[in-house]
């Protein structure tokens, strides 16, 4: 056990490394005055060299990548040509747009997506994995079929689409729930739920549906097995077999997929945040995007790619903690 | 009232019916064996004791009781009440038998609170007594362990244990040791024969291996097509039968006693056509390095068969490998100075199921060159009947046809590239025994017309001693033993040959018991 | 519906082949896929023949109407139900009054045409690396796999809106937008080709093949790529409508496509301001995004289910990773 941690979080860095040196070199070898488009249109020429300079764009593609990794493990200075400006670890570089530094900027939309993220996750889980548990346990009757059908219209409705008609049924027609304004949880918790109720609503009638499917296909294939055989053959209840055995063969799938969503949900929920107008991290991007902001673009890019390889490690790990012949194999 | 009464039992699944009018008794702490080849409908009939088929879509009719309990009318609580309590089951796999998620002392006290009005802790308690009971050495500690963590035979022991919980009337065993190795499987069959003794519970023993039954029960009931052959004291039945299909079925067991009948094509100064010198395959790297064949020499002559016996994980069907080529030796010398080919073992994997049966024994043909459609037919027609295949079954699929016809395929398709060696990797043990007879008769008779050398892997001792003229014994990647096959099995020199042989099943009963005891000798020496 | 069945003997061997006469009878006999078979050829056959459509309608995508909409309101579509009539089937545009119908047959071009383009390329290279890494020795099936964690860690809709940031606004966005989806969304494609690949390469029927004199080559062509084609087409009936959803979404963000070529994404976009004025421009492209993926959700499932009765769950959404740890 001790021997797979280390050589999966091994794999991890090493996959982290290769995402950096992938994305930076996607990104600063762009057509055109790269100085120019991460200034930003606005910038004079004077503006431009200082960021040319400050980038090293001058020397060869590793030699600017190496002082880029060198901000993100021990920070680095920019000299602004009156002073100094540091950017400590991890540094992801200036934006020249907003002025700020881009560690900071994402460090100030994390607590809005995380939000999100946390509040929507709890929900979808338990509206998943309850909906599966409740159609194998309803098995060959009505129940189910809806159920399956229920489950599909949900994979097949995208984010804003849900969004939008909960907005037009809650917020416009019926006026139950506010149009999200989002209140930080340590100003005022009742506020920061009552405004987050709406987005946490959208996202987990879409992100359950994929669970449902996943437990309910899981908990079939481990019905089918022998050891379920085996307790129906001593007497042991059609309960007991769906909710001990049959549920405990399905989990270790479902959490590991849940540990991989909510990694990539602290990514930024891009659309989620955007229709609601939460500030969060995947808001941030679009505007970036749409500033062509090029650092925090690069910076937001890694920022979800570091969460998504931790992820991802993460669900290997609780994986092979909830079923040992992983390890083995 | 006996413990198990069936009276005209009929179970069909869809169209096919898989049992047909069975009727037999148990008295309360008899023990039955219920022989028979695959789809003879002894394990639906064992099934269906228990009522397991309630709920599937099967159809069963006739009567059925099982310690006073009227099965095909008892509601779902009494059934569950039956299950386990007063008749409880043994599988045959018993590593996809138990939950792998739960320890294994926890799921045995699952099924005792089931039945018992106990606490966990004192179904815990039972658990590792039972567990104690079947010889699981330090059960207290062992009970928390999960299935995985345990050897196969070991697993075995724990599924009894189970059984044992609830101190159950009857034990049914669907074929308990089909998954296990021979030495492992005599231990098993010596512990269900003492658990017998000591508890007076009742035996019903399902199984396609005679000797299994001739080492473990008192009546037999030979079962063909869904149908009752012939029901006896085993003594009578498997000595002395008096169905002709008991007969034929009897006569197609190998027995490891008998000599063999020499080759008349296997010479001491055959030509040699391979030659293996000290060769080691070794998988993984590192810690987890493994050496699957560690350091053997052999030579295979033209014309002459050698047996390669052992149990899983010994290396066999690795160095069978190496010596076709699939696998490069990691070290040592392998000279192969002939066209080798090789047989597999599982039928159903080792034809591709979406290309037809002709186009597979093509292969060779078109590999080597050929292009002339026609030539290549007619030559596949040639091979096909050779192997006593229809010649016109060309364009057919091999789900088409059964274990033992896609065994004469595989014959066909090695044919093909006119070897002057076969190896044959477990060619014969997913065949049932009147199968597996004429499969082995083919393969002697093409080496007889052919001058074939057969390199025969196999598990099986005794069809081993049937077919080869000499013979070497694996155990962890080496040789212990080898040499003339009337030799080894006659007169065994190595410790570990003496106890193979020693587990092997004997057919007569009488055998049987002193063969037990002779164990108990050798496992106390 | 729970299973209980007699392994019979040590020799119970019955496998039958997937063969292609199975295939489309089990197909046949899911009504819910045949009826989803039919909505999707319906709405292939309307993006084809768009010009046509809109041509007997008497309308095309981009000319604008400004005496529809109210100008006095904002330009809220004159008459009932977003300004529905003879002329124009679906009504009109709020602001500009460009005919609905049009936009929608020709967005369907569009956002049908991205998904299929990327899920194209999906396959392409999935099934590329996949086989590279199942097939090649240790050394390349590393390098691959590692390669394919990285992708992996570059989530589809950010590394997309990334990209979309920096490259010059002159390329067709279309063709970019398939050709980033496609270049980013492989890794699920090549996971289930190199897992399936190794427990294939493992059969004996690829070993007898091998000993038949056969190269690589030919083995991968006669042994591996027929079995893998249910798997991958399996995976990529599932692809697409995904694809199809990226699409939309970057387009709604307002990154994807941009006006005047119209997409289903991009009307919702422009919609989302419109929702109390004029509902039915927000309703119509949503419903039809609802039911296209919907149909190609019920149609990979039938697909899947005709290809594999048995394997009902084979298939996880995500990363096939209980596959990896059971192989």
């Amino acid at each position: 056990m001790k021997w797979f941690l280390l050589r999966r979080l091994g794999g991890a860095l090493f996959v982290l490394l290769a995402l950096s040196v992938v994305v930076y070199a996607a990104f600063y070898v762009a057509p055109g005055n790269v100085a120019q488009i991460a200034c930003g249109p606005r910038c004079s020429p004077a503006q431009v060299a200082q960021v040319s300079e400050q980038l090293h764009l001058g020397d060869p593609l590793y030699t600017q990548y190496w002082h880029f990794l060198q901000g993100l493990f021990a920070g680095r200075d920019y000299s602004t040509g009156t002073g100094v400006l540091h950017c400590q670890a991890p540094c992801l570089g200036l934006s020249y747009q907003s002025d700020q530094q881009v560690t900071e900027l994402i460090l100030a939309k994390l607590p809005a997506t995380a939000s999100l993220a946390v509040g929507a996750f709890v929900l979808w889980m338990l509206l998943g994995v309850g909906t599966g548990l409740l159609s194998v346990w309803r098995r060959g009757r009505l129940t189910e079929r809806v159920l399956t059908w229920i489950t599909l219209a949900g994979m097949a409705t995208p984010v804003f689409v849900i969004g939008l008609l909960l907005i037009i049924v809650l917020v416009t027609a019926l006026q139950i729930l506010p149009f999200p304004d989002y209140v930080p949880l340590t100003e005022d918790p009742e506020q920061w739920a009552w405004n987050l109720l709406l987005p946490w609503i959208s996202l987990a009638l879409v992100s359950a549906a994929p669970y449902a499917r996943m437990t309910r296909a899981s908990m079939m294939e481990t019905l089918a097995e022998d050891h379920v055989r085996t307790f129906r053959a001593y007497g042991v209840g059609e309960r007991a077999l769906v909710g001990r055995h049959a549920l405990r063969g399905a989990l270790a799938p479902v959490i590991a997929l849940g540990a991989l969503d909510i990694g990539s949900m602290f990514g930024g929920a891009v659309l989620t945040e955007s229709l609601f107008g939460i500030p969060g991290v995947g808001r941030e991007l679009v505007d970036a995007v749409k500033h062509v902001d090029l650092p925090v673009v690069v910076g937001l890019v890694l920022v979800t790619g570091f969460f998504v390889v931790l992820a991802n490690a993460v669900a290997d790990i609780l994986q092979a903690m909830a079923d040992r012949r992983v390890v083995l194999a | 009232m006996s413990l198990v009464e069936v009276s005209d039992l009929s179970i069909s699944f869809g169209d096919v019916r898989a049992v047909d009018g069975l009727s037999f008794s148990l008295e309360a702490g008899g023990a039955l064996g219920v022989v028979g080849e695959s789809g003879s409908g002894k394990s639906a009939s064992a099934y269906a004791l228990l009522g397991l088929h309630r709920g599937t879509g099967a159809k069963v009719s006739g009567s059925i009781r099982v310690a006073g309990v009227d099965v095909s009318a008892a509601d779902d609580a009494e059934l569950r009440a039956l299950r386990g309590a007063k008749a409880a089951m043994v599988f045959q796999d018993p590593l996809s038998s138990l939950d792998p998620y739960y320890a294994v002392g926890d799921q045995i006290a699952e099924v005792y609170r089931v039945h018992n009005r106990a606490s966990r802790r004192a179904a815990r308690a039972r658990a590792v007594e039972v567990l104690d009971r079947v010889g699981i050495p330090d059960a207290a500690r062992r009970s928390r362990s999960r299935p995985h963590e345990f050897s196969g035979g070991m697993r075995q022991r724990a599924l009894i244990a189970m059984a044992l919980a609830c101190e159950p009337q009857l034990l049914i065993a669907d074929e308990p040791t089909t998954a296990l190795d021979v030495t492992v499987q005599a231990q098993i069959l010596d512990l269900l024969h003492d658990l017998r003794r000591e508890t007076g519970m009742g035996l019903l023993l399902v199984t396609h291996d005679v000797g299994v039954a001739a080492e473990s029960v008192d009546e037999v009931l030979v079962m063909q097509s869904g149908r009752a052959v012939e029901r006896g004291p085993v003594g009578e039945v498997l000595v002395a039968p008096r169905e002709p299909y008991t007969k034929a079925l009897l006569s197609a067991v190998p027995r490891v006693t008998e000599p063999r009948v020499p080759s008349d094509t296997a010479a001491d100064d055959g030509e040699v056509l391979v030659e293996a010198d000290g060769v080691r395959q070794v998988f993984g790297r590192g810690k987890s390095a493994l050496a699957a064949v560690d350091g053997v020499s052999l030579t295979v002559r033209r014309g002459e068969t050698l047996g390669v016996v052992g149990e899983s994980g010994s290396g066999k069907t690795t160095l069978g490998r190496m010596l076709v080529g699939l696998l490069e030796p990691t070290e040592g010398r392998l000279t192969r100075d002939a066209r080798v080919q090789m047989v597999f073992q599982d039928p159903v994997s080792s034809l591709n199921p979406r290309r037809s049966i002709g186009e597979s024994v093509a292969d060779p043909l078109r590999a080597s060159g050929q292009r002339d459609g026609a030539a290549i037919r007619a030559r596949v027609r040639d091979l096909l009947a050779r192997v006593g295949l229809d010649p016109d079954s060309y364009d057919r699929y091999p789900h088409e046809f059964s274990g033992g016809q896609r065994q004469r395929v595989g014959i066909a398709r090695a044919l093909a590239a006119e070897p002057e060696l076969i190896v044959c990797d477990e060619a014969v043990s997913a065949l049932d025994v009147t199968t597996q007879a004429q499969v082995t008769a083919l393969l002697a008779e093409l080496q007889r017309e052919l001058g074939l050398a057969l390199v025969f892997i196999a598990h099986d001792l005794a069809v081993v001693r049937q077919v080869s003229d000499r013979v070497a014994v694996m155990r962890q990647g080496r040789i212990v033993e080898e040499g003339e096959v009337d030799q080894v099995y006659g007169d065994p020199q190595d410790p570990y040959t003496k106890q193979l042989l020693a587990a092997v099943p004997a057919l007569d009963p009488a055998l049987a018991a002193v063969r037990r005891a002779a164990r108990k000798e050798l496992a106390a020496a | 519906m729970s299973q209980v069945l007699p392994a019979e003997g040590a020799g119970a061997v019955e496998a039958p082949a997937p063969g292609a006469h199975p295939f489309w009878r089990r197909l046949r006999a899911r009504r819910s896929a045949l009826v989803a078979a039919a909505i999707v050829a319906l709405l292939v056959l309307a993006a084809l023949a768009a010009p046509l459509l809109a041509g007997i309608e008497g309308q095309d995508p981009t000319t604008y109407h400004p005496d529809l909409v109210d100008s006095a309101s904002g330009g809220v579509p004159i008459g009932s139900f977003g300004g529905i009539s003879a002329e124009h089937w679906l009504g009109v545009e709020p602001l500009t009054g460009r005919d609905l119908f049009a936009r929608i047959v020709y967005g369907a071009r569009v956002s049908l045409g991205v998904a299929l383009g990327a899920t194209l390329l999906q396959v392409i290279i999935g099934v590329g690396i996949g086989l590279a890494a199942g097939l090649g020795n240790r050394f390349v099936d590393q390098a691959l796999s590692r390669i394919t964690d990285v992708v992996v860690a570059l989530p589809v809709m950010v590394t997309a809106l990334g990209a979309l940031a920096v490259v010059p606004t002159s390329f067709p966005r279309p063709v970019l937008i398939a050709v980033i989806i496609g270049l980013v969304g492989w890794s699920g494609t090549s996971k289930i080709v190199r897992a399936q690949t190794l427990s294939l390469k493992s059969r004996d029927h690829v070993a007898a093949a091998r000993l038949s004199g056969w190269g690589s080559w030919q083995i991968a062509r006669r042994e591996l790529l027929p079995a893998l084609a249910a798997p991958v087409i399996t995976y990529a009936v599932l692809l697409f409508p995904s694809n199809i959803v990226v699409e939309a979404a970057l387009s709604f963000l307002g990154v994807g496509i941009k006006p005047p070529t119209p997409s289903w994404g991009q009307m919702l976009s422009d919609a989302d301001t419109w929702y109390q004025a004029a509902p039915t421009y927000l309703l119509i492209p949503a419903l039809l995004l609802f039911v296209t993926v919907l149909a190609l959700t019920v149609l990979g499932e039938g697909v899947r289910t005709a290809l594999d009765p048995r394997a009902e769950s084979r298939l996880r959404i995500g990363t096939g990773r209980k596959k990896e740890a059971d192989a």
